[in-house]
Order: structure tokens, then sequence, then C-alpha cells
């Protein structure tokens, strides 16, 4: 039972530590499952508007009076201890909402790109869009049932991923399988920041 | 204001319009909060237990206020009030200059200063 609020000021306790994770992938491939997964709540869904400027690359034809597109994100948290919370993220499918994937990858400590083997080409981008702002990821690839097994190397050599970029596989809907794939990503993270701290003191 | 309904305003209030006035409406046009960045991750606390409405404060504001009685990021404000980012800023950004919400924003990865908080994220989801 919660006690009822003190009136003393909420201001007064130190506020915790907020770290957030992206899960990211093609459209359908089990985002919002894997958040749902392991969050302490069931997937909470956030809305950004985008204005006419931003959806300039939208094929307008037939709804000329729209000039306001909503990406919606959907985002669970797992509250580590009272001073440090984990948010997990997943990211808008559509490619023409990079800019939505600027805000969200500021800050973030790393990144799961979540594949499936028979859509391997629907998570290129999002490699591509890591790769190229230097976020830790790892690719978690969700089995799917009726999906053709592949080994792990070569889903590595099909994703032509650098050597130290871990693959797994993962059950989207399991906890257990969910939660490894963070770990592993927390642990790939940790490693590629000492990495770059080292190469840092070096110069 | 806009009245759904009333033949003036009859085509333009469709279904696209719908959601966005309101928010524009609560922030009385402002796109961009009057103090403040509020990341996504941003943690906000209020700083009382209550506030007594006042001029410049809408109800947005005070259910912002009662949210945030238990600590709060900006997407979680956002989602269970139903807004959009956008507009919980603004409405952030008018509470912080009043004092009523503390916000923490997040740290950067690379402004840690050791492992210790990916060995307590580790160590909490093994935990789980």
């Amino acid at each position: 039972m919660d006690y009822g609020h003190s009136d003393r000021p909420a201001g007064a306790t130190p506020l915790p530590t907020a770290i957030k994770i992206l899960v990211a992938g093609g459209f359908g491939v089990g985002k919002t499952t894997m958040v749902g997964a392991v969050s302490e709540t069931r997937p909470l869904r956030t809305e950004e508007v985008l204005t006419e400027s931003g959806v300039g690359i939208d094929d307008l034809s037939g709804v000329e009076g729209k000039t306001t597109t909503t990406v919606a994100m959907d985002f669970g948290r797992i509250t580590i201890s009272d001073d440090l919370v984990l948010y997990l993220f997943g990211t808008p499918g559509q490619d023409r909402f990079w800019f939505v994937w600027d805000e969200l990858a500021l800050g973030a400590i790393g990144a799961v790109v979540l594949a499936d083997t028979r859509r391997l080409a629907d998570c290129f981008p999002s490699i591509d869009y890591f790769e190229g702002r230097g976020t830790p990821f790892v690719v978690a690839v969700n089995c799917f049932e009726g999906s053709r097994q592949y080994r792990l190397d070569e889903v590595h050599a099909a994703l032509n991923l650098d050597p130290g970029v871990p693959v797994l596989l993962c059950d989207a809907r399991q906890r257990e399988s969910s939660k490894e794939v963070l770990v592993t990503l927390m642990e790939h993270a940790m490693k590629t920041r000492e990495a770059r701290r080292r190469a840092a003191g070096a110069n | 204001m806009t009245v759904q309904g009333e033949s003036a305003d009859q085509q333009w209030v469709d279904d696209h319009a719908g959601p966005v006035v309101r928010p524009y409406a609560m922030t009385r046009g402002r796109a961009r909060p009057v103090t403040g960045t509020f990341d996504l991750i941003s943690l906000v606390t209020a700083t009382r237990a209550d506030v007594t409405p006042e001029v410049g404060l809408g109800p947005e504001h005070l259910a912002i206020v009662g949210l945030c009685q238990r600590m709060q990021s900006v997407a979680e404000i956002a989602a269970h009030l139903d807004l959009p980012v956008g507009t919980i800023r603004v409405l952030l950004g008018d509470l912080a200059a009043r004092s009523l919400v503390q916000v923490r924003e997040p740290q950067t990865t690379a402004g840690l200063p050791d492992n210790s908080i990916f060995e307590a994220v580790i160590n909490g989801l093994r935990a789980l």
C-alpha cells in the first residue's frame, strides 16, 4: 500500500538516473513484443506530432488538407533500483521518421536490432543507422515459428557486421530470452565504451 | 476555440485536425517550452503535494503535478495524459519556470565516471 503524500517536498530526495535502450528493426519483427516481455508494465505509447516541414517526403496526394503526421513510439520501464531506471524504446518502423530516431538515439546506451531471417533486409537501415552514429548494438534474431534456422555466423556474415558485434537468437515473447538479449547488449556497450576510452587515452 | 459541429468549422475539424488542435490550444500556440529541453527520459518530480489553480496554469498543468508525485519520465507523462510529447514539454517548461517540478536530465554515456551503472543494470536485469 502506498503511503500518503508527505508535506516534505518531493524534491528533497535525490532523483534517480535514467538510461535508455532502443529496440529497432523492421515492421512486425517484434519490437513492441520484446519491450512488453521485459517491462514492468504493459508497453506505453507516446506520440510526436510532425508539422508540415517534417512530412515533406510524404505523398500527400488525396489528403492535401493533412499538414501533420503522428509518429507513435512504444516504450517500457524497468526499475533496476531506487536510483536507476531503464527505459526501452521501440523505434518507429518507417525510415522517414529519422528525425524521431535522432532524438531517441541521443544519449541511448545501446540498441537491440531485431531481425527476422525471412526478411533480413528489413533490419539493414537500423544497422546502418547505429553503425553511422557509433551506438553500440547487438543483433537479436527473433525465432519465428516456421522460419528456417540459420547459424549465427551465417547471419553475421549476411549482415556484414563488424567482428565484435554480438549476434544471438531470441524469442521476443519470452521474458528470460529478452533479458538475455539486454544483458548481452549491456556487456557489449560496456566493452565498447572501455575500448573507446583506451583509444582516446592512447592519443 | 473551435467547437466541433459548428458549421463554419465543419470542413476544417476533421479526423486529422482533431488530435492536433487541442494540444496547441493547451499550450496557447507555443511549440517550445519557456525553459529546459526535456529529453524523453528526463525524470520529473513535483516539488509540492498540491498546486492551487492560478493564472497561466491549466488543468493539464495540475494533472502533471498530480502525476509527478511519483517520479515520471517525460515519455511516461505524455503517455499517461495521452498528449504529444511536444505539448508536454511546453507544459513542463511552465511548471519548471515556477519551480513546481524538479527535472533531472539524463547523463550521457560518455559522461559516466565508471562502469558502475553498466554493472548495476546487468545485475538488475539478471535479478528480474
